[in-house]
């Protein structure tokens, strides 16, 4: 039986795990090869880096944090932050990334879903959408530049266009109830879930076990992830996968 | 040594990643001269069924059906399976090395596609690849399109229906999964085939 993911997803600035409250703050968190080593044998399914410098200078490490994370990771690496080009995206990839998961640049460019799509196949590109409530309400608007800009764009519409282009998974975060530990939105989670036929990774939100399983069951979502190893130590990933185990979720356990 | 086949499909870092860490003499190679004097061959694969119609092409098939009539264990990965096999709803006109009967085909419309994530196996009998993996292992999987059970099928997977995760015959080994991705059973799975 196909699994419910748990993915673990590292902040990296300038080469380095951060994490911080509201992107302020930031504070040292380790070495990404380290944690992303250490969250595999801790039972994540997938990893994702995401890259977070502020600067092209500080981003010029990351290819180099790429190769290095993935030297001795042998589950499926995701990466993604400041890919804007296909060029961007082959270096990525033949750093050793098995999949690339962008934002605005998709936004501002939709074929660059296609190119490149065409070129690692769909299975290697993941749509991420920042979506926030219009009003309270169950309708979600996209917004880009890590959640500084609205768009306009309706993020459901929008993640079916992205499937159309050549998306293989969508990565959907909401601004609402990220970083509040409150629960995924399982409103907007399975809107979206309901609309594409390709896999929809849940994200913002994570907290306590029964969010994990809400966001399965209420919010149909294939994946979640979950930030930070502050939100998600090493020893609560292995009691939340037993957890879901236990309340009848199908997860990789043990592994 | 091991020939990792470069046909340009998606990349071979992650596989020959894996091979390094097991310690195996793997080259990766274009070259159909260098894939005539290998040991053994993998062919890796993501993407398109169409992207193997450059084997054809560039004398890399002639090599690796010569090398495999000459009993040279052979691995598919992903799509470098379903080449094994006649052919792929994915791409009609591109032709499979038919080395198992049968065309790959689309999942049910039942269920999402692709097919991403850990899904388990179900093990036949006795398989020299799979030596030491049980029913019920994870390992993970990406794929739109599957290959259809068979006399040679040494492992199913059930996703909106059932289909072949793994096949062996003779000097013949296929996997749907990603073993290079699929954590210590996946490792394992190399190793056996390095072991071979």
């Amino acid at each position: 039986m196909l699994t419910k993911r748990i993915i673990a997803c590292l902040d990296v600035n300038a080469g380095r795990v951060v994490k911080g409250v509201q992107f302020q703050q930031l504070r040292d968190a380790g070495d990404p090869a380290e944690l992303a080593a250490a969250h595999s044998r801790a039972g994540a399914d997938e990893v994702v880096l995401l890259d977070i410098s502020a600067t092209n200078e500080k981003r010029a490490t990351l290819t180099d944090t790429v190769r290095r994370t993935a030297r001795e990771l042998f589950i499926p690496f995701t990466v993604g932050g400041g890919i804007r080009s296909l060029d961007d995206a082959i270096a990525v990839f033949d750093a050793g990334a098995d999949k690339i998961s962008i934002n605005s640049a998709a936004l501002a460019d939709p074929f660059l879903i296609t190119r490149i799509a065409e070129r690692y196949g769909s299975q290697a590109v993941i749509v991420a959408i920042d979506a926030k409530r219009i009003n309270g309400e169950a309708r979600f608007e996209a917004y880009v530049s890590g959640g500084r800009n609205p768009t306009g764009r309706d993020a459901i519409a929008w993640s079916r266009e992205a499937e159309e282009r050549g998306a293989g998974e969508i990565l959907l975060t909401s601004m609402d109830r990220d970083g509040t530990g409150a629960g995924f939105d399982c409103d907007l989670i399975r809107a979206c879930s309901e609309t594409v036929r390709i896999p929809v990774i849940a994200s913002g939100g994570a907290g306590d076990t029964q969010s994990f399983v809400d966001v399965f069951n209420r919010g149909r979502a294939d994946a979640a992830l979950a930030a930070s190893i502050f939100h998600f130590g090493l020893r609560r990933l292995a009691d939340l996968k037993q957890e879901l185990q236990s309340a009848g979720i199908p997860v990789r356990w043990p592994c | 040594m091991i020939a990792v086949v470069d046909y340009r499909a998606g990349n071979l870092t992650s596989v020959r990643k894996a091979l390094a860490h097991l310690g195996a003499d793997a080259v990766a190679t274009a070259d159909p001269e260098v894939v005539k004097q290998a040991d053994k061959i993998i062919l890796p694969g993501v993407g398109h069924f169409s992207a193997t119609a450059i084997l054809e092409q560039t004398g890399l098939r002639t090599a690796i059906l010569q090398r495999i009539e000459q009993g040279v264990p052979f691995l598919g990965i992903c799509v470098g399976m379903q080449w094994m096999f006649e052919s792929s709803a994915e791409s009609p006109e591109t032709r499979g090395l038919a080395l198992f009967t049968g065309a790959c085909g689309r999942f049910s419309e039942t269920v999402k596609s692709p097919h991403v994530g850990w899904n388990s196996l179900t093990c036949e009998g006795s398989s020299r690849l799979l030596r030491g993996i049980s029913s019920g292992a994870y390992v993970y999987f990406s794929h739109s399109y599957s290959a259809p059970v068979v006399r040679a099928t040494a492992a199913r997977c059930e996703y909106g229906g059932e289909f072949s995760a793994a096949v062996e015959q003779d000097n013949l080994f296929g996997v749907q999964f990603h073993p290079e991705k699929s954590g210590a059973i996946g490792l394992k799975i190399l190793r056996n085939f390095c072991d071979l």
